[in-house]
């Protein structure tokens, strides 16, 4: 459970959030979910990582990538795990 | 205890004991900034397992401070609790009770399957269909083989903390 390389950092219910899953698992890609509050004082651990309170993040360690905003990140996702740019699809037997 | 009267008695529970290997699970596990779902087993050992009453309940804020003064949080070991609270309820709980710097994580079971599992469930009375576990601890070996246990054996009932203290130092040093 620890052992995915891509981390979200997400908040119950967030429709934003929830598209990001959904690209998620349309590549098959193994993630884990960290959930956090609703306030945005409450989130420094997104902060820590990304700069901003704002959720979704995505912490993607096979490329060191770490990305705020739904949009952004769909589209990241995309590029990086889409069927048509099979790069780093060695999410479980990577390096 | 002494109260001057009989307090509830407890059935007997069937809980895993010295020995045997506790059952396993996923929960989300929350620490001060978020929680994620987590297995029992992917935790470092020896796993100390506080059973308590859902956040808010007196026995809850008692439980938690006396292993926090004891400096549990010191220790080499992973201390986790458990409660049918929800994960937002145990944000406030750790926050409220300045288990931030401990590292004491809380697994939220709102279900209560966990406490089934164990042989621990205990029907609320005067809280209909509301169903938590009943106090517990337990340390836990590599492989969630259990060094200790206690269950509540009455309502309410503390843990027998010497002991515990002792058997989570032993497990550490083991």
């Amino acid at each position: 459970m620890s052992e995915s390389a891509i981390t979200l950092y997400r908040l119950q219910a967030c429709p934003f959030c929830e598209r990001v899953v959904t690209t998620l698992e349309e590549y098959g890609i193994d993630y884990e979910s960290r959930f956090v509050e609703p306030l945005h004082s409450k989130r420094d651990a997104v902060k820590r990582v990304s700069g901003t309170r704002t959720v979704p993040v995505i912490v993607d360690e096979h490329t060191g990538v770490t990305m705020s905003e739904s949009d952004n990140i769909v589209t990241y996702l995309e590029n990086t795990y889409g069927e048509e740019t099979p790069v780093a699809a060695g999410h479980e037997g990577g390096s | 205890m002494d109260l001057g009267f009989d307090v509830v008695e407890l059935e007997p529970p069937e809980h895993p004991t010295e020995g045997a290997q506790a059952p396993d699970f996923t929960r989300p596990l929350v620490n001060s900034e978020y929680w994620v779902d987590t297995a029992l087993s992917a935790l470092a050992p020896p796993v100390c397992l506080v059973f308590h009453p859902m956040d808010g309940a007196f026995p809850a804020t008692y439980m938690w401070s006396e292993l926090r003064d004891r400096g549990f949080g010191g220790l080499d070991a992973t201390v986790v609790g458990l409660s049918i609270s929800t994960p937002y309820a145990h944000t406030r709980f750790i926050e409220d009770n300045d288990l931030e710097e401990t590292g004491f994580r809380l697994f939220s079971d709102p279900a209560a399957g966990v406490a089934r599992e164990y042989g621990i469930a205990h029907d609320l009375g005067g809280m209909a269909g509301v169903t938590e576990p009943r106090p517990a601890v337990f340390v836990l070996d590599a492989d969630l083989t259990v060094r200790h246990a206690w269950v509540a054996r009455e309502h309410p009932e503390f843990p027998e903390y010497d002991a515990l203290e002792s058997a989570l130092t032993a497990a550490v040093e083991a």
